[in-house]
């Protein structure tokens, strides 16, 4: 399989912060890549930068022109809730129109109702909100996909849905996932791949097995990480 | 005087229904008090216009789109609400024209006179009222998705900054529209007040935007024909009717939470 991406020493500079530096990896088409790291290793801020949205000094080379999906972080119902929009209306605001059909499909998908389809968006709850977004990305068939914590407000056995659900798609449809996540027995149990970033610019990346240790672990997040592994 | 009225009523329906269709996505993106800060903007050109004895349309347009324009580029520059950057404008122009102009007898560009309305000046509003709602509906659900999240319509492939623009634009062409016509102070309340009745009465989009534009048009019809027959002027009692039925729609909100 050919890389579908290649990052050559990537800087990012945010109001004169050095967010990341000299950052190199490559994904290939297919994998899931997971993003590991503590809060304000600068997470959101590569998946923004592959998305094109922040300017940077390096290379980021994708293959071709991928069709992107992407849930970022903390989409929470706030600014949803202000807006009076149904979850019907909600799908609306994509390129191509899905239809009911198609939206009642994907809403099962990810254990959701056909119901709520004339339900106020901002009246579901933080869980179903989330599981809706989810369901909003995979429904416009994207090659790539990006996903800022997407189990964030999803109960315990939701998340593990989520994620069950995302590797049965994953499967069929060749997808590249990039993953940002706090959850470690995710990243055993579905990722091909792991990018380690950490505040003071210690990377690591590699097969889960092989990067993830508790020396690694302890110079990412500074403090003793208990591992349990799962095969 | 009935083919003045039929003028008065064409031109308030126009850009009732207009104003009430754009101040929805104001509402949405939390600027629906913007259209009265952009109106003042309209008093430097008038009192230009004044001054210099040309008419006060060609006064009051490149202010208010000269404003507009300056906000899209300073939201662009420092990324500050637009809300923000409007009373920034607003300050400054209303400030600069004080100094220099007449503005006190500008005042009176404020509440308009939409019973004089002459019939190519009917046209113009028709015309420029379709041109902005087939911009507004084009932009729509676009403007609704950067409201979600602004990322989200970048992945989508929305050129951000050009939405914006056209978004700006057209608020300027209604509210310059509103000032030659029926006065800033009328054109804030048909932008800010349908939509918010609107929202009061609608679970979708869809009932949102259909209502807006009726409740704009409604207000515009009764208060230009309580005015016909009465002693009071027009713009007032576009306004308070748009009030009343604000007030109504709290009542119908009421009940459609109950049901949820």
């Amino acid at each position: 399989m050919d890389n579908i991406l290649e990052v050559e020493n990537l800087d990012i500079d945010l109001d004169g912060e050095k967010i990341l530096e000299n950052l190199s990896f490559k994904v290939k088409q297919g994998e899931i890549l997971t993003i590991l790291g503590p809060n304000g290793a600068g997470k959101s801020v590569l998946l923004k930068a592959l998305l094109g949205f922040l300017p940077h000094k390096g290379v980021i080379r994708w293959s071709q022109k991928p069709k992107i999906g992407y849930l970022p972080q903390g989409l929470n119902q706030l600014r949803a809730k202000d807006l009076p929009l149904t979850v019907q209306d909600f799908f609306s605001l994509k390129n191509i129109l899905p239809t009911n059909k198609e939206i009642e499909k994907y809403l099962s998908l990810v254990g959701l109702k056909g119901g709520i389809l004339f339900k106020k968006a901002g009246s579901l709850s933080g869980g179903q909100f989330q599981r809706m977004l989810v369901a909003w990305v995979l429904i416009s068939h994207p090659d790539v996909i990006f996903f800022d914590e997407p189990t964030t407000g999803i109960d315990i056995g939701g998340g593990e849905t989520i994620y069950s659900l995302l590797h049965n798609i994953w499967e069929k449809e060749n997808l590249t996932i990039f993953l940002v996540t706090h959850d470690l027995s995710i990243v055993y149990k579905h990722s091909t791949n792991v990018l380690c970033l950490s505040r003071k610019g210690h990377y690591c990346f590699g097969a889960p097995k092989e990067t993830l240790n508790q020396k690694t672990l302890k110079q990412i997040f500074g403090t003793e990480i208990k591992l349990y592994e799962h095969h | 005087m009935l083919y003045q009225l039929f003028l008065t009523l064409i031109s308030g329906i126009f850009i009732g229904g207009v104003a009430g269709y754009l101040g929805t996505l104001m509402l949405s993106k939390k600027m629906s008090v913007v259209a009265g800060p952009l109106a003042h903007l309209a008093l430097p050109g008038v009192a230009l216009a004044l001054i210099c004895g040309f008419s006060i349309s060609l006064g009051a347009f490149p202010f208010v789109i000269l404003g507009a324009i300056l906000i899209w580029i300073l939201e662009k520059k420092t990324k500050l609400p637009m809300e923000n950057l409007s009373a920034i404008i607003f300050a400054s122009g209303v400030g600069i024209a004080l100094l220099i102009l007449p503005i006190g007898e500008a005042e009176e560009a404020l509440v308009g006179n939409i019973t004089k309305i002459t019939l190519p000046e009917t046209l113009i509003t028709v015309l420029l009222s379709l041109a902005v709602f087939c911009v507004v509906k084009k932009i729509y659900k676009k403007m609704m998705l950067m409201s979600v999240y602004e990322d989200l319509a970048t992945v989508e492939g929305v050129n951000i900054s050009l939405y914006n623009l056209l978004y700006l634009l057209s608020i300027a062409v209604v509210v310059a529209l509103g000032v030659y016509l029926v006065g800033g102070l009328i054109t804030a309340a048909l932008i800010a007040i349908p939509s918010a009745s609107a929202k009061n009465v609608s679970k979708g989009l869809l009932s949102y935007k259909i209502s807006a534009v009726i409740f704009g048009i409604t207000s515009a019809v009764i208060g230009i024909v309580i005015a016909r027959f009465t002693q009071f002027p027009t713009g007032p009692l576009v306004i308070i009717t748009n009030v009343v039925l604000f007030l109504i729609s709290i009542i119908f909100r009421r009940k459609s939470l109950d049901i949820d």
